[in-house]
This record gives structure tokens, C-alpha cells and sequence, in this order.
């Protein structure tokens, strides 16, 4: 099964040790890694194919995010294997077929560039793309670029004469200045200022002013992968959780005896569960239904920040001390949880879409 | 269930296939109108029985045509009284009743919980005897579990069966006993071995209500009515073949049903049987507009539960179809369930004001309601006897 491979793998790839590593290091990228994801067809779950892809569907990249979230994998799988990736199969050109086979291949990845303030508010964009003859001139700045740093290509939403649009554009265009961020969870993001950058039509993907055909598709795409990293790394920092109660010893016995503990940890795996359910159908609804599966992500991306956010506080609290040290991994899941719960939308946002779609 | 954004819709379009079209002509042509309100409310269930009183004529017509089909256990076996659905058939035919918003035809703890426990450790004869009665509505039965020593510690029921040769002879008393007073039957947990462990000297036998030396007493509730009774058994004859599975091994049964049992209450717990109305939308009616943000806020993260909750009912339900039952599981969503269902209806209570603090007032029985759910989280196992499970055989933990 796609998910015993997965983990299997990442146990021995990527452990939380390695992003340990890399964070003292100072890296935020790691190339060896991804090549070999690619090479398992990872980075191409969502790639037709004909483009060299294993087009495994929005389940399998959920599984896979699940398990890489459950060891916090440093990897760029879903701002380009899962957003860039679905946001080129919405475009059905040469130029897009191309993109998707580096994808694929490993070759290239890709950062979303939407957010400009301190929270995901897409139809919010003030960053403009002015006509210039044939093309369009981009000014302005955006944040929380996740995976923006290292990242080969930048997908870019702008305001146009009559809406917005979204660009493709190479990092290390001119005008282009990235700032990597030092963020929390020790994972690449920059701040992005665009000085009157060239774009060209070729640049659009899609329709000029029509950048929600291609960008919502995408959007929703990371939004259910990342709810299923959450939930994987709800699971990974519960795991770690339930082995230490079973091995710390207080008053002479275990602490796994103390009722107390006991039902603390029960109450979590019971979220766990539950979020779990959101998750799978989630990716079942993004493949099988794709125009109706907003409620489906929402509700995932909902669930998950609250499971995951339950999961590393009561980490924390029940491996007590040692669970606030830096030494120990706990809160490398509880940084992560964080980062995961603002992007792409937080739990109000996304709260917000299940009840408008409830009849709130 | 898959969560859609307009639900009705999507099904219209899928899987339209020879089973739902027969069906749903079926329903259109039998289902009468006064039974497509959707209404779940106490007074609104058909409960059959023998002293049963229909409502109405429709009522006592929507049963008997449905049983006629195997409707009321459309998941049970053509010869025990069912329809012999498959799973797949099972999500069509309630999706189907969803549609028009059909009252269920007859509930009963006979279908919830002594059927599935028959179907899984009953002889061949003791299914065809005494499934066909509760699929058709004509005997209701009732569950002696509880004792005044024996709540959370079940298996410490203290209710004696004697061997008598050709019968048990039985003293004691149960509580809790939901409509004893109104059921034909009741299976009980009986203490047969008084030597053994306490879980291996239990039977579950099986007793006429009627019987010399049954006497039941009503216990009012904080909701004003009583649904629950206490039940005496004085010298009570039980024959031999009025057991389930082996003597001695009726904790094996005890557990199995309560799986079930727990199961069927967490389902009342995320609220999504009969349409699965949105929190909002109920709200919405009561105050004219969800303009408390307070409550629309603890409305909406209600409401997210309330749904995640109900795919991992389905998550489950399809996972006992492939052969892995809830099992152990079904803690987990009895506890996530029930816990839900007082908050949602703590919500509504505060949705209604004081509009909602009179009995029978502009709200109905909105109040009684609100009080019956907090018996949820106790009922069929506390939630920390839940949370005990999950612990101890879930996830390993020293008991």
C-alpha cells in the first residue's frame, strides 16, 4: 500500500532528525531528497503520464502528505507537486505540459505568491499587473511565500484592468527580490517584492482577469493536502506522545496508569479519528467531484488545524518538561502546526466557507 | 455520506442505477404524505409493539407496506423480516428516504440492538422466531442491563438465574430498562454462575414481559417524562432455549450488542439521519437571523463537528462491510457523538431564548430535548468509560 511504501521510506529519508539538522544548518531545501521523491513518481502524483507523472489522484497526494507530515518531511511536494501542478492541468497548452513534466521530474518547483497581508485573503490582492504594450508590468509585495526562497518558479497573483490574474514567472526575473523569512518551523518562505517586473502573455496562466478558473482548483488542492500533513503530524506528535507515557515513570509506576492522562490521550486519538474521516473524503470528493468539493476541503482544512493544534499542546503537556526543551522533537511538530494552521486559509477562513455553505 | 455543497443535487445525478429507480417509484407511490415531515421527535416514532397505538392510519399504513418490502431492516436477511441491502443499496435506499424526507417507518431496540445481536450468535431458529416479529412492528423489546449496582461496572449484574433444569429460575432487579413498561419482551443479563469471574458467569437470556413475577415502575426524568422504568423479576420462569449464545458467555453477547448500541446513539448525536439539517439553518429559523456572533461562532464549529463526525460514522459503516466492524471503535463515536449532541443542543436552547424555558411552548418540546440529550453521554456507557476503552484497548494503555 501507497502509504506502508510511504512510510517506509520516510522513517529512513526523512525523519524529524534530518529537519533537526537542517535547521541548525540553516537550510531550508533539501534537492537529494526531492529528487528521490520525484523518482518515485511523488512529484508527479498529480501529473498526467503523458507528462511523465504517476497521476495518482488527490487521495494518494493526501496519503502522502499525511505520512510526511507524520515525520515533518522537508520537501516542496505541496506548493509544486499539489498547487502548481493542479493549477497547470487547469491550462490545457504546450507551455503548461512542459511545466508539469519538470514537475514531475523533479526538476522544477514552484511557490504561490498570494498573500500580501497577515492572512490568506486571495480576493483581497492589491498587487497590480499593468498593460505594457503586449505584456504587463507587476509591482508590488506579497508574504508568506511558502517554499519561496529556494523555489524555481513563482506563481503570482496580480490585479488587472478587470480582475486578477495569475503569472508564471521564473524566481530570478529581474525585479524580482526575494527575502527569505526565518520562519518558526525552520521551513523555506520568503517576503517578495515585484519592482516593475516583466511579464509577457506567455506569462498568464489561464485567462487574463480569470485567475480563479486555475487558482481555485489549486488552492482547494493544497488546502486538503496540507489538512492532511496536519493530520499526520497530529498522528506523529500523538505516537510520540503515547510511547512516552508508557515509558516515563512517576510515583513508581508508568504514567500511562493515571487515569487522568489516560483519557487526555483518549479524547485526542478520538479527534484524530474524526479528522481523519474529513480528510479521506476530502481527497475521495477532489476526485471525484471536484466542482462541489469546497465544503469537503474546508471542513478538512477546519478539522485539521483544531486536531492539530490540540495534538502538539497536549504533546507538550503530557511529556511536561522535557517537552518544552529544544532538544526533544515535540516542538518542532508544535511549530509546524502553527505554520500549517495560517497558511492557505486559517480556521476562521475556512469555518467561515463550511457555514456559508450550510446555510449560516 | 460525502459532504456536497448542494447534497440533492449531486445525488440526483449519481449512480442513478435500476435499484434507486425501482425505489424511488416505489416511495412516491407508498410513502404517504403525512409520513414525509422527516419528523424524529419522540412523539412522531413508531415504535410497534403490541400494545401499540398508531398515530394515525398513515402511520400503521407506511409499517405495513414498508415490512412487506423488508423496509424497516432493509439490511437484515429476506427470511428474518429484511431486504437483504447491500451496503452500497443500504446508502441508496436512505439517501432515497432522505430525498422526500420520510419518517422512519419503525424504530426499535429489537432492530438497534437484540437483532444484531440474534443475527450474529442466534440459532437458525431463534432468528426465524423472533426477528420476522421485530422487522414487521408486532413485538417491542426492551433491554435489562443496569442494575442499581451495575451502571458503569455492568458486569457486576447481580440478577440471578437458578438452574432449574428445563428452566431458569429469575430474581432481581434491572433499572434503566428504557419503555419497559410499554415493551412485549426483554433481553436481560442474567447472573448464571455465581463462582465464576464476574464477566463469565453471565447468560443473556431472553423473557415474556408478560410472565408471572415481571413488574415494571416508571421513573420520571428531568425532561417531565419516563422513558426509562425500574424492572422486577420475582421467580421468574425462564425456559432453556430462551438464551443467546452459550450459558455462561453472555458478556460475549452483552458486548457485541453494546457495540451496536453505541454506535446507534452517536448516529442521534451528529444529527445527520433524517436530512441532517445544518445547525445554522435550524438557528436561522428560531432567531430570525444568526446575528449573535458568539453564538454563531460556537454554531459553526458545532456544525464542522457535526459533519466530520457523521463521515466517520459512514467511514465506519463501510469498513464493517469489508468485513472490519467498529469494534473497539465504537467508543470513540459514541463518545465524540453524544458530547456533541448536548452541545448542539445547548445552542439551541440559547437560540431560543426564553421562548425555549416553557414546556410545550412556542418552541414544542424544545426544553425536554435539550434535558433527554444529557442522558446521551451516560446511557450505552458514560463517556468516561468511552475514553476508558479507547484507552485501555485502543491505544494499549495499562487498565
Amino acid at each position: 500500500m501507497l502509504a506502508d511504501m510511504a512510510r517506509g521510506f520516510l522513517d529512513g529519508a526523512a525523519p524529524v532528525a534530518k529537519l533537526r539538522k537542517m535547521r541548525d544548518a540553516g537550510d531550508t531545501q533539501d534537492s537529494a531528497l526531492w529528487k528521490e521523491m520525484a523518482d518515485m513518481g511523488w512529484a508527479g502524483v498529480l501529473v498526467p503520464e503523458a507528462q511523465g507523472g504517476s497521476d495518482m489522484g488527490y487521495a494518494a497526494a493526501n496519503v502522502l502528505a499525511r505520512e510526511m507530515g507524520k515525520t515533518l518531511a522537508v520537501s516542496p511536494f505541496i506548493s509544486s507537486a499539489v498547487i502548481a501542478a493542479t493549477a497547470l492541468r487547469q491550462v490545457a497548452d504546450a507551455r503548461a505540459e512542459a511545466a508539469l513534466a519538470r514537475i514531475a521530474a523533479g526538476e522544477a518547483t514552484y511557490a504561490l505568491a498570494v498573500d500580501e497581508g497577515i492572512k490568506f485573503d486571495p480576493e483581497a490582492t492589491q498587487m497590480t499587473a499593468r498593460a505594457d504594450g503586449n505584456g504587463f508590468r507587476l509591482s508590488g509585495k506579497k508574504q508568506f511565500v511558502v517554499d519561496g526562497a529556494m523555489a524555481d518558479r513563482l506563481l503570482v497573483l496580480a490585479r488587472t484592468d478587470n480582475g486578477l490574474t495569475l503569472f508564471d514567472i521564473p524566481a530570478d526575473r529581474a525585479g524580482v527580490t526575494r527575502d527569505r523569512t526565518n520562519m518558526i518551523d525552520a521551513r523555506d518562505a520568503a517576503r517578495i517584492t515585484f519592482d516593475d517586473v516583466e511579464a509577457t502573455g506567455e506569462d498568464v496562466l489561464g485567462q487574463v482577469d480569470q485567475a480563479m478558473t486555475v487558482l481555485k482548483p489549486a488552492l482547494m488542492a493544497g488546502q486538503g493536502a496540507l489538512a492532511a500533513e496536519m493530520t499526520g503530524l497530529a498522528a506523529g506528535a500523538f505516537d510520540m506522545t503515547v510511547g512516552y507515557l508508557k515509558e516515563r515513570k512517576q510515583f513508581g509506576v508508568e504514567i500511562a496508569r493515571f487515569q487522568a492522562l489516560q483519557h487526555r490521550a483518549a479524547h485526542l486519538w478520538c479527534e484524530i479519528e474524526v479528522t481523519a474521516s474529513a480528510i479521506l473524503n476530502a481527497g475521495r470528493m477532489m476526485d471525484a467531484d471536484p466542482e462541489n468539493a469546497a465544503l469537503a476541503v474546508s471542513l478538512a482544512k477546519a478539522r485539521a488545524t483544531q486536531t492539530a493544534t490540540l495534538a502538539v499542546q497536549e504533546g507538550v503537556q503530557m511529556h511536561g518538561g522535557i517537552g518544552m526543551t529544544d532538544a526533544y522533537d515535540m516542538g518542532f511538530y508544535m511549530k509546524r502546526a502553527r505554520v500549517g494552521a495560517e497558511w492557505l486559509g486559517d480556521y476562521s477562513y475556512h469555518a467561515e466557507q463550511v457555514a456559508a455553505a450550510r446555510g449560516f | 455520506m460525502s459532504v456536497e455543497t448542494t447534497p440533492d443535487a449531486v445525488r440526483e445525478e449519481t449512480a442513478p442505477d435500476a435499484f434507486r429507480e425501482e425505489l424511488r417509484a416505489w416511495l412516491e407511490e407508498n410513502c404517504p404524505q403525512e409520513m414525509r415531515d422527516g419528523k424524529m421527535a419522540e412523539n412522531s416514532i413508531c415504535w410497534g409493539g403490541k400494545n401499540w397505538q398508531f398515530t394515525s392510519d398513515a402511520q400503521k399504513q407506511w409499517l405495513e407496506r414498508c415490512a412487506a418490502r423488508g423496509y424497516t431492516v432493509p439490511t437484515w436477511p429476506k427470511d428474518y423480516g429484511g431486504a437483504g441491502l447491500n451496503r452500497a443499496q443500504e446508502k441508496i435506499f436512505h439517501q432515497e428516504m432522505d430525498r422526500i424526507n420520510a419518517r422512519k417507518p419503525l424504530q426499535s431496540f429489537g432492530i438497534w440492538m437484540l437483532g444484531p445481536a440474534l443475527l450474529h450468535f442466534g440459532s437458525h431458529e431463534q432468528k426465524l422466531h423472533y426477528l420476522p416479529p421485530i422487522a414487521r412492528g408486532e413485538i417491542r423489546w426492551c433491554q435489562g442491563y443496569s442494575e442499581p449496582g451495575a451502571g458503569s461496572d455492568l458486569a457486576n449484574v447481580q440478577t440471578r438465574g437458578e438452574d432449574k433444569g428445563d428452566h431458569w429460575l429469575v430474581n432481581g432487579q434491572k433499572i434503566w430498562t428504557s419503555y419497559a413498561d410499554k415493551a412485549d419482551w426483554i433481553f436481560a443479563l442474567v447472573r448464571t454462575d455465581r463462582e465464576a469471574p464476574k464477566h463469565k458467569g453471565i447468560s443473556f437470556l431472553l423473557m415474556n414481559m408478560e410472565d408471572a413475577g415481571v413488574d415494571t415502575r416508571p421513573i420520571k426524568m428531568i425532561s417531565g417524562i419516563s422513558p426509562f422504568c425500574e424492572t422486577f423479576f420475582t421467580d421468574v420462569k425462564v425456559p432453556k432455549d430462551q438464551i443467546v449464545g452459550e450459558e455462561n458467555r453472555g458478556w460475549d453477547v452483552a458486548k457485541y450488542l453494546l457495540t451496536h448500541e453505541r454506535e446507534m446513539i452517536s448516529g442521534g448525536g451528529a444529527g445527520l439521519s433524517g436530512g441532517g439539517r445544518a445547525l445554522g439553518a435550524v438557528i436561522n429559523d428560531t432567531m430570525e437571523g444568526l446575528t449573535d456572533a458568539t453564538l454563531r461562532a460556537d454554531a459553526m464549529r458545532c456544525e464542522i463537528d457535526s459533519l466530520a463526525i457523521g463521515l466517520t460514522l459512514e467511514r465506519y459503516k463501510d469498513q464493517a462491510e469489508a468485513g472490519q466492524g467498529a469494534g473497539d471503535a465504537s467508543a470513540m463515536l459514541k463518545y465524540m457523538g453524544t458530547e456533541l449532541n448536548k452541545q448542539r443542543h445547548e445552542l439551541m436552547m440559547t437560540a431560543g431564548g426564553s421562548d425555549a424555558l416553557e414546556w410545550d411552548g412556542p418552541l414544542g418540546n424544545r426544553a425536554g430535548d435539550w434535558l433527554r440529550t444529557k442522558a446521551n453521554s451516560i446511557e450505552g456507557g458514560t463517556s468516561e468509560v468511552m475514553l476508558s476503552i479507547v484507552s485501555r484497548r485502543v491505544l494499549g494503555l495499562p487498565g
